[in-house]
């Protein structure tokens, strides 16, 4: 039973939940007996691409058209359908992203699978394709059997921590005709924030609301998520109100984040913000209300003011 | 402009989940359902469309008849018919065929829906339903103008937004800020009571099952800090919870 694994790349490096998808694939591969094959696309060095390997992988089929060079969702299902059949995939592995989903979709659709998203735990191949996932937004979970011939499943951030060998692996160049897909969009304009952490695969977050009192009082927020090398996150009513950018917005109708780490500064914790964050592995909560309702879903909390406390934190993290 | 918009019915955000007949079944007793929120981004911006350019507005879900009380608000709110294909939605391949068979040969210019459905959340329909028809399929759109037979429109990218432009027909994936919620008025409430709704058989099958749900593990007693002492927290967070 073939694996694929779609990976994502980022300036020229695997995506970390890329290679939490190799690693996740590797493990499938073994239990259901069969070879596993990693698809990047985009522009990375054989150097970077072979380190699939210290997670896993033997073989890394990489595509890298100039007219692969910006995101594009036809053009890269295109490429990852045309690798499936060729490799006679019988699973197809994403890391969930915004891009992967969209991607992942069209390759559905071609393919005629089943697909299941944000799965959170290897599969159950005793009898039949079970897999666990996260429903509700991550409220419940749902073990889920695939019947199609082809399995697609994205997973979530953190499934399985990572554990990494020397190995490496061999890359090989994919040339697959996308000629015309790429004819159907142009990109106008790329807006991207540079310099900081990429939210969705951070680690560790630190994320401010409405208690923050205004975008010019951000400064000791900024200061602690630089101290510890987190990404900054908001709640809706932040970005609602301008204060910040809308992709830092994580909630029900926003991104949502499974950092080791999520700090919430001045944020009450309403349910619609909780379902973009329950499934980071610690909480922590500060704010001066003790009867906000973040601190029952909290691991660790503090009443007071914000900016009492975040120079305080910013201070021990820069001690340590 | 000849405009689809599909929409799914979904708990309400605030809803408590819970199960029944021994975790096999999703408990609907005190759900109160809604159009889900980003079906009703993308439901907003096409009713925006079709009033400044004209056309019709077809709203369509694939849902039981629980869900059209959703489908009658989306009438009141500005589609001119709605189309409900009677089957259970829990498959995104399933959904996608149900939405692509009913749309072909229509001559959709465009089809919008959420990015993803608030309750098996795998964002994937609109992805699906652009290759089963050929179209270009883009998510998670945040801005969308036309102008004559060009759409230019922002989709969300990690960190920031990418510009494109594309031809109709289009298949996208919505979400904030591309129109705010509308709330229906008492006229569009009255006209939504006699608009044409249409009841079709589903014609093709699920390729997943859902076997078991289980709801997470209850969450231990949260650890008060003194704000005084609260770089304390950090060591906590180094020694103890092991994510520093």
């Amino acid at each position: 039973m073939s694996v694929l694994v779609y990976t994502e790349l980022a300036d020229g490096q695997f995506k970390k939940s890329s290679l939490e998808a190799i690693f996740y694939g590797s493990k499938v591969a073994a239990q259901v007996g069969g070879s596993m094959t990693v698809l990047a696309i985009g522009s990375a060095s054989d150097d970077e691409l072979s380190k699939a390997g210290y997670f896993g992988a033997t073989k890394v089929l990489h595509a890298n058209a100039q007219n692969l060079a910006s995101e594009n969702i036809m053009a890269y299902s295109k490429v990852l359908s045309e690798t499936a059949k060729s490799v006679s995939a019988k699973v197809v592995i994403s890391a969930k992203s915004s891009l992967a989903d969209a991607v992942m979709a069209r390759a559905v659709g071609a393919l005629k699978a089943g697909l299941v998203g944000n799965v959170v735990e290897l599969p159950d191949t005793s009898n039949g394709f079970k897999v666990k996932r996260s429903i509700f937004t991550g409220k419940a979970f749902a073990e889920t059997s695939i019947t199609s011939d082809v399995k697609f499943i994205a997973i979530k951030k953190n499934v399985l921590p990572l554990e990494e060998t020397s190995n490496s692996a061999t890359v090989e160049k994919l040339s697959v005709d996308t000629g015309s897909l790429t004819e159907s969009s142009k990109v106008l304009e790329t807006i991207k924030a540079t310099g900081t952490v990429s939210l969705p695969e951070a680690d560790l977050v630190v994320s401010g609301g409405r208690g923050m009192k205004g975008p010019e009082h951000w400064q000791p927020l900024l200061d602690l998520a630089e101290a510890l090398g987190a990404a900054t996150a908001c709640s809706k009513p932040v970005s609602d109100l301008d204060w910040r950018p809308h992709h830092e917005h994580v909630g029900q109708t926003g991104v949502k984040v499974a950092p080791n780490l999520y700090i919430a500064c001045g944020i009450s914790g309403a349910i619609q913000h909780l379902a973009g964050v329950n499934s980071s592995k610690v909480i922590v909560v500060i704010n001066k209300d003790p009867e906000a309702p973040f601190f029952k879903a909290a691991d660790y909390g503090i009443v007071g003011d914000v900016f009492d406390v975040l120079p305080k934190l910013t201070a021990a993290v820069k001690a340590l | 402009m000849k405009i689809l918009v599909c929409i799914s019915s979904v708990p309400d955000t605030t809803s408590k989940i819970s199960f029944e007949e021994n975790d096999t079944k999703f408990s609907k007793a005190g759900i109160q359902y809604i159009i889900g929120p980003y079906d009703d981004y993308a439901l907003a911006r096409g009713v925006e469309l079709r009033e400044s350019l004209g056309g019709t507005l077809t709203v369509l879900n694939v849902g039981l008849a629980d869900a059209e009380p959703q489908i009658r608000k989306a009438l009141a709110i500005g589609a001119d018919d709605a189309v409900r294909i009677d089957a259970e939605p829990t498959d995104s391949f399933f959904v996608a065929s149900e939405i692509a068979n009913y749309a072909k040969d229509k001559g959709f210019d465009l089809i919008l829906m959420g990015r993803e459905t608030t309750d098996y959340n795998s964002g994937v329909v609109h992805g699906i339903v652009g290759e089963l028809l050929g179209l270009p399929s883009f998510s998670p759109v945040m801005e969308l103008k036309l102008e004559g037979n060009t759409a230019t429109l922002a989709r969300e990218i990690e960190g920031g937004k990418e510009k494109l432009e594309a031809s109709l027909p289009l298949v996208l994936g919505c979400q904030e800020p591309i129109a705010e919620w509308k709330i229906p008025n008492m006229r569009g409430i009255m006209s939504a009571r006699t608009k044409p709704l249409a009841v079709l058989a589903p014609s093709s099958a699920a390729l997943t099952n859902i076997d078991k749900y289980e709801l997470p593990a209850p969450k231990g007693a949260c650890k008060m800090i003194s704000a005084d002492d609260a770089g304390a927290l950090i060591k906590l967070l180094q020694t103890e919870a092991k994510v520093l």
